[in-house]
């Protein structure tokens, strides 16, 4: 599995309520909640964002509320990785659950800009920033997580038996 | 058998084991699952896709329409409705709405629902607020709250923790509101981040149960994954009062491992208000000048008790709010209203000028009842200032014990209760 794509950069403590305003929280329609992604953090975003961008933060990535809508509007938008220092863990969990990739990398933020083109090799656990010509080593997940990743999230995994074995 | 915080000792008996380390991924039992109207749908959706005709327990799941309630538009409505459906289709026992829905976190304390010991998982982040009552507590998210309903199990990887110890008496017109936002203007936040915030120490016979409530519900804004309190006859009274179960106690062993330790002392502290826009930007009073505002908001799950009510009416009986300030009360629960009506203060309220609310959380996440324009500025005992959390990008909330937050609405700017009760 890789991720390639430009990045998109943001700073620390990037919270739910910016990337998915709780107004618009009266639907589950993957869609119409997407249309909304990072509008009150950067109203641009929905203009700039292509298929395989990848969003770059720095701590305590989606921090707030439990909505799991975050991390379905990030999806939903088409960002295929999510690169940050931390994350908060409520954030963390509901990635996972839904199948988002997310990376902590907290050595690599910091030398990343805005448009810079950058490649994840999942497997290898390797960022490549192809613009500043850097690699990185990403730290695997833990076994458990790597099993809802290979089951493509939680409720796949309760279907195929994997959870709790 | 290494010694364990409390936190670990909870998950270790709900995991079946003897004891667990920080670190270890544990498969636990859960007894209670909790959703509200925004995280349910997408939980809904999500275990429907298992094709099950039952939850794992219908008494151990709640569904409480509280965010969007009384349904602020046609979509909110929908959304209620599909929980409706499915609380009547899987015989759900605890379904609240209409009349008999309160602030979940401070519903389900109220109605005897957690104890002491309890491991509770709630699609909602102040979840932890049960913390309070020496339970672990925590919040997920729609599709582990699909998970639980669909088999009364989540995973937790054992966090390690930070102890605070509270010594002291508090002073004058301090709160547990500003103890907490005190600890998280020291740690930050992401402080506590995956990690358990225990608190123990002599200072907390001082601490109501709504105080520590308030406190245990603002663990999530150090990044925490869990905030608790020991157990003491303050919590047993409790929940002997609202019919819990009985309560099962853990104590953290005496060697226990913290990665840290605070002491802090509370007679050294005082009204603290958190500035926009992260709950860890803290000022005490000599740190800031006049702050005009434009609405107050006193109620949610963090403060939106009857004590927080009485403090309020403390401040407001007699006086009257400041000509620009909209002043909104949210009794947190149906019970809570009953018994602020009974006691007077909703009448003491209405003559100052207030607006008074059906509860709902509403304000808080910027749903309704009380959103601000561009520029305007609230101080609200909720527990989140970040960018447009109660309504326009370019509005202002700072977050505050109801003391302050009452005395705010008199004089019309951020206000020391001395100012106006001295």
């Amino acid at each position: 599995m890789n991720a390639y794509g430009k990045v998109i950069k943001y700073g620390d403590n990037v919270d739910t309520d910016v990337i998915i305003p709780a107004r618009y929280l009266n639907t589950t329609d993957k869609k119409e909640l997407a249309s909304h992604c990072m509008e009150d953090i950067d109203p641009d975003f929905k203009n700039k964002v292509e298929p395989g961008d990848i969003i770059v933060a720095g701590r305590n990535f989606g921090c707030g509320s439990s909505r799991e809508h975050a991390p379905i509007v990030i999806k939903e938008s088409g960002i295929s990785l999510v690169i940050a220092k931390s994350f908060a863990r409520i954030f963390y969990r509901n990635a996972i659950n839904i199948g988002l990739a997310i990376i902590e990398c907290p050595e690599c933020i910091d030398e990343m800009d805005e448009g810079d083109k950058v490649r994840v090799d999942f497997d290898k656990g390797e960022i490549v920033n192809e613009t500043k010509n850097k690699t990185y080593k990403a730290s695997p997940f833990p076994p458990f997580i790597q099993t809802i990743i290979q089951n493509g999230g939680l409720i796949n995994s309760i279907k195929n038996n994997a959870f709790g074995g | 058998m290494s010694a364990m915080t409390m936190t670990q000792k909870i998950l270790a008996k709900h995991a079946n084991l003897d004891s667990v380390t920080a670190g270890q991924l544990v498969l636990v039992d859960v007894d209670m699952v909790l959703g509200n109207d925004i995280t349910s749908p997408v939980a809904i959706n999500e275990f429907n896709k298992l094709n099950l005709d039952k939850v794992f327990d219908k008494e151990k799941v709640a569904l409480v329409m509280d965010h969007f309630t009384p349904n602020k538009d046609i979509k909110a409505a929908e959304q209620c409705r599909q929980c409706r459906e499915f609380a009547m289709e899987m015989n759900i026992t605890n379904y609240f709405e209409g009349g008999n829905v309160g602030v979940e976190h401070a519903l389900l304390p109220e109605k005897g629902l957690v104890t002491a010991g309890d491991l509770v998982i709630g699609a909602d982040s102040h979840t932890c607020t049960y913390g309070a009552l020496g339970a672990f507590a925590t919040g997920v998210g729609s599709t582990d709250m699909a998970c639980g309903m669909a088999t009364g199990k989540a995973w937790f990887k054992v966090p390690s923790a930070i102890k605070f110890v509270l010594t002291g008496k508090p002073s004058k017109y301090l709160m547990g509101k500003d103890i907490i936002l005190h600890i998280i203007g020291i740690i930050g936040v992401d402080g506590a981040l995956y990690r358990s915030m225990e608190f123990t120490g002599d200072g907390l016979k001082y601490l109501s149960m709504s105080e520590r409530l308030s406190m245990a519900n603002m663990a999530i804004e150090a990044g925490a994954k869990n905030g608790i309190f020991e157990v003491d006859e303050t919590t047993l009274e409790f929940l002997k009062e609202v019919g819990a179960k009985e309560p099962d106690v853990y104590k953290a062993d005496e060697d226990a491992e913290y990665d840290e330790v605070y002491t802090i002392d509370l007679s050294k502290l005082g009204p603290v208000v958190a500035f926009p826009h992260l709950p860890e930007n803290t000022k005490t009073f000599d740190q800031f000048d006049d702050i005009k505002i434009d609405q107050v908001v006193i109620g949610s799950c963090t403060n939106g008790r009857l004590e927080d009510l009485k403090v309020a009416a403390e401040v407001l009986k007699g006086r009257n709010v400041a000509s620009h300030v909209r002043a909104i009360i949210i009794p947190a629960t149906p019970k809570i209203y009953l018994e602020a009506l009974e006691k007077g203060y909703l009448k003491i309220f209405m003559d100052a000028g207030c607006v008074v609310s059906a509860p709902t959380c509403g304000p808080c996440l910027g749903g309704h009842m009380g959103i601000l324009a561009k520029g305007e500025r609230a101080v609200a005992t909720t527990n989140r200032n970040f960018v447009g959390r109660m309504g326009h990008v370019e509005s202002e909330v700072y977050l505050a014990s109801p003391y302050v937050a009452a005395a705010s609405a008199i004089t019309g700017k951020i206000s020391h209760p001395r100012e106006v009760m001295e």
